[in-house]
């Protein structure tokens, strides 16, 4: 222990490959999502007899589950900041209404619409955002009154009938697919373009990235890890590229599903490098500290629900445009979903813990569980009742692993047992010595009247 | 009544926490009918004795003996102290704001009807007569949150009466208490007292200890110093600072010999802070202070003296309301509406408690460093991680950080590292102030070393520090110039090396103003 810190650290590929998602604490969880996530698949295209991995039924899976994993990347944003959003069902079919109305009997042409959508999810995102950060009502109650409140406004506004949307640019929002020009070859090209373009980003960011360590001679990750994650992210970028392309004719990567990539990858990059990104990791994770370090709090919950009611509304209108119609029943027990995606994806109920991408890996559990019992026949009762359970488990045995050493079950099974004994010991307070003995010891015994009245 | 039996002896207490000794054979004798007064400074282990007697650390966790009535006593819990007649009334109240006093009162230890439903009526005449025990004239049916500190202190007692006490223990009960209340509630101490009811008393007001005290246990690091009969001993105020501050200063300070400090650039003025809830109190009056560049300046002060309220409420008012009082740098006045702002004025704030206060405890080390000036590394908004890792990396060996790497979590770091990396996140913001709360607290002898000499070096490089600590030593030690504060008011101001604990000591326990130097 006498030059710890010259010495490379000696860890392993697999924490490394955590990497994938940000570092930091929770990237082995959702390492672990992702391993489940695998499994699952893999799961069902045994038991379906390879129905699962048809491109048929992938395309089928991002059209019926794009809207709410764009919930989720908002949701995971609130839930970092601390706080929850009820409202996000109701507020998607709010905007679905108007938009539908103001395209159908109005007449505006499809852009119009989309923009005055935009404006509803964000005019519904500031009264929210006004009642949670400046008057400091909590969430809970501000989006479960938002709830009520918008749909009982979606109802109002429709009158509480279906209307009807005809435009046929909008319809492409939720039902187009990327163009499918006859080049006489069993795949959809512009999808395979675009798989070999995330391919050529994915190389680029990692050589740039490690190039940009070597730079400051930052703790290299060795190459062979480099390599692997490549080449296994590439993998499976071109195989879904494949399975995208190879459907029936006219099909091809839909475009819910760019809108979804293109939203990710911004706000992917929006909560890891960005200023507004850091302060809302530090509003969740202690916003006394966070309040003490100068962060303007209140703007960042204002910004989080504003955010998240404008992600609602590109939710609502992606779906009216897929179903061709906003209705008064749409995006019921929306927000429990993206909720439920976000906890799966290992964000922590207290705040501070969370990842876009982790959170999308738990949309897509849900989503392939969902689609994998359907297609066994199970009857929705049942797969309900499995998705339940699978939610709880997921967050059990977060809460469990943390309890016994906050570590990750993934990691707990792929170290040697001996250093999670070590770690074992050290949640707070009795933090035993780790690198300077006694230290902590004593700051944890010290008698509480040290502590001035403040 | 130095005839009295001994109704209370603690023998021999010894109380151990991993790797620290809190209580090291401590002995406490306390005789029947008596105010008996214990004496240290904060952290000497007054706490944790009253804890042990009171069954918190409960019997078989300690080592020693306590004799109640001339019985080995084994409390396990609270509960069974308390069904010996020994009832502890913590300086944090356990009322319950929102129930009434009545149904406080009788929290956990309410009178039933033969049904087995509470029996209100008989609780509510008993209240009123415990109520006029203790000289309090409110409806028992007020509830708590609409009844002053200092009355909410009496229920508290009526509370105690309510389970037969035989041993009162208050823990600094007059510490949020205002002149009047404090002067009603030793007066009722000391009726209770001709009653028969023994009472032992925490505190730091050495006027109040002398005033009321029959005999006095002072005790020191850990360590029994000497137990004091007033009258016969003829003890008073410098009698018992004596004792309280007793020890050597070590040699573990840099030198420092004033030569790097400049002219005054920064000065506060008639600074007067209400305190966030209880608008009657004021946590500063009329503080009026100046900082040196190149100068450390310690602020001493007791527990509840009002130090970090008056260093909060000038880090961008971040505690209670400022009533009134201007801020001067380098000759102009600032605006110091919020922390950002303050930022920007080039004030920074350790705080004392680095876990609820200081850090995200989810952050890696490199996260932490930056996180109070961001926007140096991020121009667009746009966080530049290589930056980052370089300049936490810098810190890492500037403050000989122990970490393998700045991509380690703060909470696996020690209390000593954890600090640092605390000193560099502010050491980031560039500041020409830095008030350090506390800094040194919960961490080991050589970690403290360390920070004593970064705290000197941001001073010689041109910063003005102020220096919050309750070590004395510590004060006349690191610091040039010394503040002492009691109750809100800055009481005096010396050079350090005119002071001495002695003199520091008296300025801390009471307002009037001595020519100390």
């Amino acid at each position: 222990m006498t030059d710890t810190a010259a010495a490379p650290k000696k860890s392993g590929g697999i924490r490394d490959l955590g990497k994938m998602f940000g570092g930091g604490q929770s990237s082995l969880r959702q390492f672990g999502i992702l391993g489940a996530l695998i499994v699952i698949i893999l799961f069902f295209e045994v038991a379906t007899g390879g129905q699962t991995l048809k491109p048929g039924n992938v395309i089928n899976i991002v059209n019926q589950n794009a809207y709410v994993l764009i919930l989720a990347i908002g949701m995971v944003m609130v839930i970092i900041a601390g706080h929850i959003d009820l409202s996000v069902g109701s507020v998607a079919a709010f905007t679905g209404i108007v938009v539908a109305i103001a395209m159908n009997r109005g007449g505006l042409p499809w852009w119009l619409g989309v923009l005055i959508g935009l404006g509803i999810g964000a005019v519904v995102g500031a009264w929210q955002g006004f009642w949670v950060a400046y008057v400091g009502v909590p969430a809970f109650i501000v989006t479960l009154a938002g709830m009520l409140i918008f749909r009982g406004a979606n109802q109002f506004i429709g009158n509480a009938t279906t209307e009807p949307v005809k435009d046929d640019v909008f319809l492409q929002i939720g039902g187009g697919y990327l163009p499918d020009p006859d080049l006489g070859l069993p795949y959809n090209v512009p999808t395979l373009i675009l798989g070999l373009v995330a391919v050529a980003l994915v190389v680029f960011a990692e050589f740039r990235g490690r190039a940009r360590r070597r730079k400051v001679g930052a703790e290299a990750v060795p190459l062979w890890v480099s390599l692997v994650k490549v080449v296994l992210l590439a993998a499976v970028i071109l195989f879904a590229a494949f399975l995208f392309a190879g459907g029936r004719v006219g099909t091809s990567f839909p475009i819910p599903g760019v809108i979804l990539v293109a939203l990710v990858v911004i706000y992917a990059f929006v909560t890891n490098n960005t200023v507004t990104g850091r302060h809302i990791y530090s509003v969740g994770g202690n916003w006394h500290a966070a309040e003490l370090s100068g962060v303007k709090i209140k703007r960042i919950n204002f910004f989080v629900m504003m955010n998240m009611s404008i992600l609602a509304a590109v939710a609502g209108m992606v779906f009216i445009s897929r179903s061709a119609a906003s209705g008064p029943g749409d995006g019921t027990s929306w927000e429990l979903d993206a909720i439920a995606a976000v906890f799966i994806g290992g964000a922590a109920v207290s705040g501070g813990i969370g990842t876009v991408i982790g959170s999308i890996v738990g949309g897509l559990v849900i989503a392939v569980l969902n689609n994998g019992l359907q297609l066994l026949g199970v009857s929705s009762d049942r797969v309900q009742i499995i998705k339940g359970l699978v939610l709880l488990l997921a967050v059990g045995i977060d809460v469990w692993s943390k309890r016994s050493g906050g570590r990750s079950i993934i990691a707990r099974f792929s170290r040697p047992k001996k250093v999670s004994a070590t770690d074992d010991n050290m949640t707070y307070p009795l933090n035993r010595p780790l690198v300077e003995p006694g230290d902590s010891a004593e700051s944890s015994s010290r008698p509480s009247s040290t502590t001035p009245n403040a | 009544m130095v005839d009295a039996p001994f109704i209370l002896e603690m023998r021999g207490i010894t109380k151990r926490f991993p790797g620290v000794i809190a209580l090291d054979d401590v002995t406490l004798r306390v005789r029947a009918g008596e105010i008996h007064s214990i004496c240290g400074e904060n952290g000497a282990g007054k706490s944790t004795l009253m804890k042990v007697l009171s069954g918190v650390y409960g019997y078989g966790t300690y080592e020693g003996d306590i004799v109640w009535e001339g019985e080995v006593a084994r409390f396990r819990d609270i509960r069974q102290s308390e069904a010996a007649g020994i009832v502890i009334i913590h300086q944090e109240l356990a009322l319950i704001p929102e129930l009434s006093i009545t149904e406080n009162i009788f929290l956990g230890n309410e009178p039933k009807t033969p049904f087995g439903s509470i029996d209100w009526s008989t609780a509510r005449l008993r209240a009123r007569e415990l109520l006029q025990r203790v000289g309090l004239r409110d409806d028992p049916d007020t509830q708590i949150k609409n009844i002053g500190v200092g009355k909410q202190q009496l229920v508290e007692i009526a509370k105690a009466l309510n389970k037969n006490v035989k041993l009162l223990i208050l823990d600094e009960p007059t510490a949020a208490l205002n002149e009047n209340d404090s002067q009603h509630l030793l007066g009722l101490i000391r009726d209770l007292r001709d009653k028969g009811v023994t009472s032992i008393m925490i505190s730091h007001k050495l006027n109040e200890i002398e005033a009321i005290s029959n005999s006095i246990t002072i005790i020191r690091d850990g360590h029994t110093v000497e137990s004091l009969d007033v009258k016969a001993d003829g003890v008073d105020e410098d009698r018992i600072i004596r004792g309280m501050v007793g020890r050597t200063l070590e040699n573990r300070f840099p030198e420092h010999d004033g030569s790097g400090i400049g002219d005054v650039f920064f000065e506060v003025r008639n600074w007067t802070v209400q305190h966030p809830l209880t608008t009657e109190r004021l946590v500063a009056k009329n503080s009026h202070f100046t900082v040196r560049r190149g100068e450390v300046v310690g602020f001493a002060g007791l527990m509840g003296a009002g130090r970090t309220e008056l260093a909060m409420s000038i880090f961008g008012q971040s505690y209670g309301t400022v009533l009134s009082g201007e801020i001067y740098k380098d000759g102009q006045e600032i605006k110091v509406p919020n922390v950002a702002a303050a930022i920007k004025h080039g004030i920074a704030y350790v705080s004392e408690d680095r876990k609820a206060l200081g850090l995200n405890l989810l952050d890696d080390i490199k996260t932490s460093v930056v996180s109070a000036k961001l926007s140096k590394i991020a121009p667009a908004g746009v966080v530049d991680d290589l930056q980052e890792r370089e300049i936490s990396e810098n810190y890492r060996k500037e403050l000989r950080i122990k970490t393998p790497t700045v991509d380690e979590g703060v909470n696996k770091l020690s209390g000593g590292n954890q600090q640092k990396v605390v000193l560099a996140k502010w050491m980031f913001t560039d500041p020409d102030l830095l008030i350090l709360d506390e800094p040194t607290r919960g961490i080991d002898v050589g970690a403290k070393t360390e920070i004593y000499g970064i705290i000197r070096k941001l001073a010689e490089s041109g910063a003005g520090v102020i220096l919050i600590s309750s070590e004395l030593p510590e004060l006349l030690g690191v610091a040039d110039r010394i503040y002492t504060i009691f109750e809100g008011t800055i009481t005096s101001e010396i050079r350090a090396k005119d002071a001495d604990p002695e003199t520091l000591m008296k300025s801390m326990t009471s307002d009037k103003k001595k020519d100390a130097a």
